[in-house]
């Protein structure tokens, strides 16, 4: 068995996770940015805060995990992109300091100054987090890191039209996401004029995801040739999937099926992030590095396997009991008021 | 058109010197990848400092006051007695902020391994990932149960919250102890085989159990719990001063006192235990951390002092006691600096008052402890001068203060090595340029983090409403 392979795929999978989970979370503070002026926007950002306020501190460990399973399993991987990405890196981790903090804060905030202060800050750096970690996918996938330490130029790698593009999609594909989850909360809330308000820009948004990956695939052709020829060959299927769910959970979105939109925007998501490794596949750093040769030991492989097959017991059951109690949160929260 | 000419000029003149320097710039940070400057050396150890002296605190709070808070609520449900009930709604609530300052500040130290010590987790950090990856899992399952106890208070039965919370002591607990076997390797590097460049015969497991986990592991999940317990009895006792003497404010005080006081003892045991092992496994920052610079028999234990060339001066010193301490026998001989190759020394002053600073915190603190117990047994009762709470108030400042002179004399103690004995810390640091940059910037967001995080902890204080991140009800807003 490619036990390399498996832990590949894992680390896949938790990335996939952090982005279905943490990424609504961020795209949910993006839409506190745009929730409006305080009065009308507080029915906004008063379901914002009760979707996310139980289940982000856990939904953001998924970015822990990948980052120890992949120095445990592709050590030398981890240092070539921490090294040449420190600087947009850096940035993302300040973001999330500032995010987790500002939304911390603002709970206990009593003045609206300090509300307003701590909102702005969670919000903006909702949207500035998943804007640089979508550069440095942009940056890795168009082989601007290679192998080594620092070797890559640390300002070019994560500057350049593939960055820009990952930048910016991961923004939108966040904002899309908790666009999707919101209309559906709400609606569960008993509150469907908010449930409109999120579903009419969640329609925009899914419009523009759409331009913005077409125009980026061209661009791609130009910037990024062999991420381009991956796609557009091996992954094609992939990214076919991701254009259909893509449609396919705005029809939704247009015809009020909530329940659906939510599943079709989450496995339209999925398909994006796994056209990407696809397309590469088996290198990990372009141009030639594969996974089987950044590797760690096998040892080290099979006892990082056991300690994720023991934590998956673990924490399964447990974040199930979670987020039925968010939901039940959400469903009976409302009632009252 | 005429006049406009040499504005234009001017402006493309401008244009083309803006262009030129950024070439230079970028010129610059093309011919990047030549070793670290001394500066940004100094700025990555700086920055790691930093981020971990800072988080070290919030960790110590996550591992530790979930123990108080289900303390006072278990006494809650024994006792129906609301004032505990009380204490610990509030303490989780300052738990919901702790932790999530806590849950951000440790996800950038996972940054920041990468970030600026790439050489090291490029080469070892499959030997090393394993208890970091435990402690992922513990991580989550902490964060999960958190979510769940703050926000089921009403949704739960008394009992049934109670034990959801539970998990979140025990996996405090486990991630301190997993992240501290991390540090414990890097002062006792077992488990691969150095091959140049690369590791070989990597073992993991024997790499995780590595012979400084025992006692580095608990020596600081004790500190965790005293440093809980001292910081927030302190809070109370300062109430107390100011006349606040009701049954909640002298709960409030002496339930974590009460912790921290008895397992105060208990560490004064665990660190000389711990000395005792860093003597036979790290001769080199024993002889640092008792400035000891000549090998003999007999050697003296030295008491602060000032560190000049290679003497210590103005210490006190108590004979043979250093080689009782560190080998049980008066006569035993202790290595000293004139044995560790120059540069192979860590800076001697730093590590030495460290030292004296923790055992200095630790005894004081031990001595509060015993006050508080004498006076108790004789009349069942705290102590009745107004110097015990006075000292009390400050006991939670003294405790982190150990914690962190204990941290300095781990690391900086270690030093010239990041890998005692493999890998130096100049070899460990990232060859990018312009790491300076970047250690500005995050000391700029930790200033402001510590500033509003304490802000917001006496805004905590002040209002007596539960609001936690995780809570159901959200703060009045505007109206």
């Amino acid at each position: 068995m490619d036990v390399a392979r498996v832990v590949l795929v894992v680390m896949w999978v938790g990335l996939t996770l952090y982005a279905l989970l943490a990424g609504a979370d961020f795209g949910a503070g993006a839409w506190d940015l745009m929730a409006g002026r305080s009065r009308p926007g507080m029915p906004r950002r008063k379901l914002i805060e009760r979707a996310i306020g139980p289940v982000w501190e856990a939904n953001h460990v998924w970015l822990i995990f990948v980052l120890v399973v992949l120095w445990t399993a592709f050590p030398g991987v981890f240092a070539s992109v921490m090294s040449t990405l420190y600087i947009p890196l850096t940035l993302a981790a300040l973001g999330i300091i500032a995010r987790g903090t500002a939304f911390a804060f603002r709970k206990a905030a009593r003045e609206l100054w300090q509300r307003r202060l701590f909102g702005g800050a969670f919000a903006i750096s909702s949207v500035l987090t998943p804007f640089f970690l979508g550069t440095v996918a942009g940056g890795i996938a168009s082989g601007r890191v290679p192998p080594g330490l620092a070797r890559g130029n640390i300002v070019t790698s994560w500057l350049n039209p593939t960055s820009i593009l990952g930048g910016v999609l991961a923004v939108l594909v966040c904002v899309y996401l908790a666009g999707a989850y919101l209309s559906d909360d709400a609606v569960e809330g008993g509150k469907p004029e908010v449930a409109e308000w999120f579903r009419a820009r969640a329609l925009v948004a899914a419009v523009v995801i759409g331009a913005v990956a077409l125009g980026g695939l061209a661009a791609l052709r130009w910037d990024a040739r062999p991420l381009y020829d991956g796609l557009t060959g091996r992954a094609l299927p992939v990214v076919v999937a991701s254009a259909v769910f893509g449609v396919a959970s705005l029809v939704l979105l247009w015809w009020r099926v909530y329940s659906l939109v939510r599943a079709a925007a989450m496995l339209g998501v999925i398909a994006i992030l796994w056209g990407w490794p696809l397309a590469q596949y088996p290198v990990m750093l372009p141009p030639n590095l594969t996974y089987r040769q950044a590797a760690a030991e096998m040892s080290v492989l099979v006892a990082t396997m056991v300690v994720i097959a023991v934590g998956v017991l673990l924490i399964a059951p447990s974040m199930a009991w979670l987020i039925d109690l968010q939901r039940r949160g959400l469903r009976d929260g409302e009632s009252p008021e | 058109m005429g006049t406009w000419q040499p504005a234009l000029g001017l402006l493309a003149e401008t244009a083309r010197m803006a262009a030129t320097a950024g070439a230079g710039v970028l010129e610059v940070l093309r011919n990047a990848a030549g070793p670290a400057s001394p500066q940004d050396l100094l700025a990555a150890r700086t920055q790691m400092a930093l981020s971990l002296g800072w988080h070290i605190v919030l960790a110590c709070l996550g591992v530790g006051m979930p123990a108080l808070i289900l303390l006072a609520e278990w006494r809650a449900i024994r006792t129906g007695d609301d004032a505990y009930m009380r204490l610990a709604h509030q303490w989780a609530t300052a738990v919901g902020v702790l932790f999530a300052a806590g849950a951000v500040s440790g996800t950038i130290l996972s940054f920041e391994l990468g970030l600026l010590w790439p050489a090291m987790m490029g080469v070892y950090g499959q030997v090393i990932g394993l208890p970091f990856a435990a402690e992922g899992v513990a991580f989550f399952v902490e964060a999960i149960f958190l979510g769940i106890y703050l926000y089921s208070w009403n949704r739960l039965t008394p009992k049934a919250h109670l034990l959801a919370g539970l998990p979140v002591l025990l996996a405090g607990t486990a991630s301190a102890f997993l992240v501290v076997c991390a540090n414990a390797w890097m002062n006792a590097p077992v488990g691969f085989t150095p091959a140049g460049a690369v590791v070989r015969n990597v073992n993991p497991w024997r790499a995780m159990f590595n012979p400084a986990v025992p006692h580095e592991t608990l020596h600081m999940i004790v500190a965790a719990f005293m440093v809980s317990g001292f910081l927030v009895a302190g809070v109370y006792a300062a109430g107390m001063l100011r006349g606040r003497t009701d049954r909640y404010h002298r709960l409030g005080f002496l339930v974590p006192f009460t912790l921290a006081a008895a397992l105060t003892p208990v560490q004064v045991v665990v660190g000389d235990w711990a000395g005792r092992e860093v003597a036979r496994l790290q001769p080199a920052k024993f002889a640092a951390a008792e400035a000891l610079f000549q090998t003999r028999a007999g050697a003296p234990l030295s008491i602060g002092g000032i560190v000049s060339g290679d003497r210590l001066h103005y210490s006190i010193e108590v004979p043979k006691m250093l080689s009782f301490l560190a080998k049980g026998s008066f006569d035993a001989v202790v290595q000293g600096l004139d044995r560790v190759p120059r540069p192979d020394r860590a800076p001697v002053g730093i590590v030495h008052l460290a030292f004296d600073l923790m055992v200095a915190m630790g005894f004081a603190l031990l001595a509060l402890s015993a006050w508080l117990a004498w006076s108790w047994w004789r009349r069942r009762g705290t102590p009745r001068s107004p110097w015990f709470l006075r000292l009390a108030a400050l006991s939670g400042v003294a405790a982190v203060i150990a914690v962190e002179a204990g941290w300095t004399v781990t690391e900086v103690g270690r030093q010239p090595w990041t890998v005692y004995g493999h890998m130096r810390t100049f070899d460990a640091v990232n060859p990018a340029p312009g790491l300076w940059n970047g250690f500005v910037v995050v000391t700029l967001v930790y200033l402001v983090l510590t500033v509003v995080t304490l802000y917001v902890l006496r805004l905590l204080r002040r209002g007596g409403q539960v609001i936690a991140p995780q809570e159901p009800e959200p703060a009045p807003g505007p109206r």
